[in-house]
């Protein structure tokens, strides 16, 4: 069962779920505490549209990603004038979509993680002669640090469940774009039911673990707001 | 020590506050009933709320119009009711956090932490400490980061009469020791009068008494014939004779 290719796809799923929580952390954290620590007009429009993904099909925001980030699309252009890349149908599309998926999730988690953290103990800590990075440093990420772990573990769960938005912005390229979703996918499309157990067990697995984790990070939240 | 506030507008509980005053001397205090400004003002002052108008300390502005001090910047200590002490680091942590960028000034760590009877408790998480420890490791976290003024919350809020009179006493010995100025809050009358030379009394976000403890807190005893004869504080006179 274990075979070259399952290995691949295995690999790939996880290291493509990896970097696409990558890409996605910092825009969510910066999102996130935008959410949380400050008031500005069309913050609630902003707010909706980034909690989207989270309810419209998954294949319409893979269609979106690939008006925007296809060799026609203003981001894909772009990049491939600038840089020579095609961000659709190649193993780039695959974190890139598995980004755009985790990063809703990701930005709740990290928002409820900073509003969790008693501004009060920033504000002393400015008075103390912090500096705004010292207070972020020292303060505000160390007691919202199991609430960040939490919502990261939540987007990599995410990230390696993603079907709907992969298949339409990377495709499902065997030995290019497949992931363990697109691999389950087909092994069911084929009446391979053995393979489709399979990845459906390692699907199981992960996304349990992940879940797992994440609800323990998330229960040693409590203490970070206390003083 | 003198802080003078002139025109200084802040937002407060769905009102505008505006303090006009000056408080001097080694240790005031702030006085009114529950949502007067109170802690409105320490905010403003310490530069965690956002205000307009003017603010000096000694004649140094920390805000005038087109001029804002962070609270970084202004050497303002401020221990709040809630004492926001780091629960994630240990009390030595907790005081060392302000001593970087003091430039070395300011009396050392072993000596305020022996002066405030936390020597024996420096390794120790704060979550752990008793609500008087955790009163003390603020106000010797305060200290050590060498403020000009210190602005103290109500910081005998809850105590226990025992308890309230040896914080009165602590504070008044640390501001002689170390030679710090302190502002605080209190609804107590009796406190005020026994630690401040001086009371700011506060309503609707206006100062409507400012002088000795003992002429402006009479104005909280029941209505006798000889408050009755009294005339309203003239505040523009006051703050004429302050300035």
């Amino acid at each position: 069962m274990l075979g070259a290719e399952t290995i691949r796809v295995l690999w790939f799923t996880v290291a493509s779920a990896l970097l696409g929580v990558a890409l996605a952390t910092l825009p969510a954290l910066a999102l996130a505490w935008l959410l949380a620590r400050r008031e500005w007009p069309g913050k609630a429009l902003i707010e909706t549209v980034v909690a989207l993904p989270m309810v419209i099909p998954p294949v319409a925001t893979g269609l979106l990603l690939l008006k925007l980030l296809g060799r026609r699309g203003p981001l894909g252009a772009l990049a491939y004038q600038a840089l020579g890349m095609d961000l659709a149908f190649n193993w780039k599309a695959v974190p890139l979509a598995m980004a755009a998926m985790a990063l809703p999730l990701m930005v709740r988690g990290f928002r409820v993680a900073l509003e969790g953290v008693n501004p009060r103990l920033e504000q002393v800590a400015r008075t103390l002669g912090a500096s705004e990075r010292r207070v972020l440093l020292t303060i505000t990420l160390p007691l919202a640090g199991p609430g960040l772990l939490a919502a990261l573990v939540l987007g990599l769960a995410r990230s390696l469940g993603e079907f709907g938005a992969t298949v339409i912005l990377a495709g499902n390229i065997p030995g290019q774009t497949t992931t363990l979703s697109l691999a389950l996918y087909r092994a069911v499309e084929l009446g391979h039911d053995d393979e489709a157990l399979f990845f459906l067990c390692v699907s199981l697995a992960l996304a349990f673990g992940a879940l797992w984790l994440s609800g323990r990070l998330a229960r040693r939240l409590g203490p970070g707001g206390a003083s | 020590m003198k802080l003078a506030l002139r025109g200084l507008r802040v937002a407060c509980h769905g009102f505008e506050a505006c303090y006009d005053l000056a408080l001097q001397g080694q240790a005031t205090a702030l006085y009114g009933p529950s949502g007067s400004g109170k802690t409105t003002l320490l905010e403003a002052v310490a530069g965690l709320r956002p205000s307009q108008g003017r603010i000096t300390l000694d004649g140094a502005a920390l805000q005038e119009p087109g001029h804002c001090l962070p609270a970084q910047a202004r050497g303002i200590g401020y221990v709040p009711q809630d004492l926001a002490l780091f629960p994630h680091l240990d009390v030595r942590a907790n005081l060392r956090y302000g001593l970087r960028g003091r430039g070395g000034l300011g009396p050392g760590l072993d000596e305020v932490a022996k002066a405030l009877g936390l020597a024996g408790l420096l390794g120790a998480r704060v979550t752990r400490l008793s609500g008087g420890e955790q009163r003390r490791v603020a106000l010797a976290r305060a200290l050590l980061a060498g403020p000009k003024l210190l602005l103290l919350d109500e910081p005998t809020a809850n105590l226990d009469p025992a308890l309230k009179a040896q914080v009165a006493e602590l504070l008044k010995g640390l501001s002689q020791r170390f030679k710090v100025p302190f502002i605080l809050v209190s609804h107590d009358a009796r406190e005020i009068a026994g630690l401040c030379g001086q009371v700011a009394r506060l309503e609707q976000g206006r100062c409507v008494a400012l002088g000795r403890p003992k002429k402006v807190l009479e104005l909280d005893r029941p209505a006798s014939p000889a408050r009755a004869k009294a005339k309203p504080l003239a505040l523009k006179g006051w703050l004429d004779a302050m300035c």
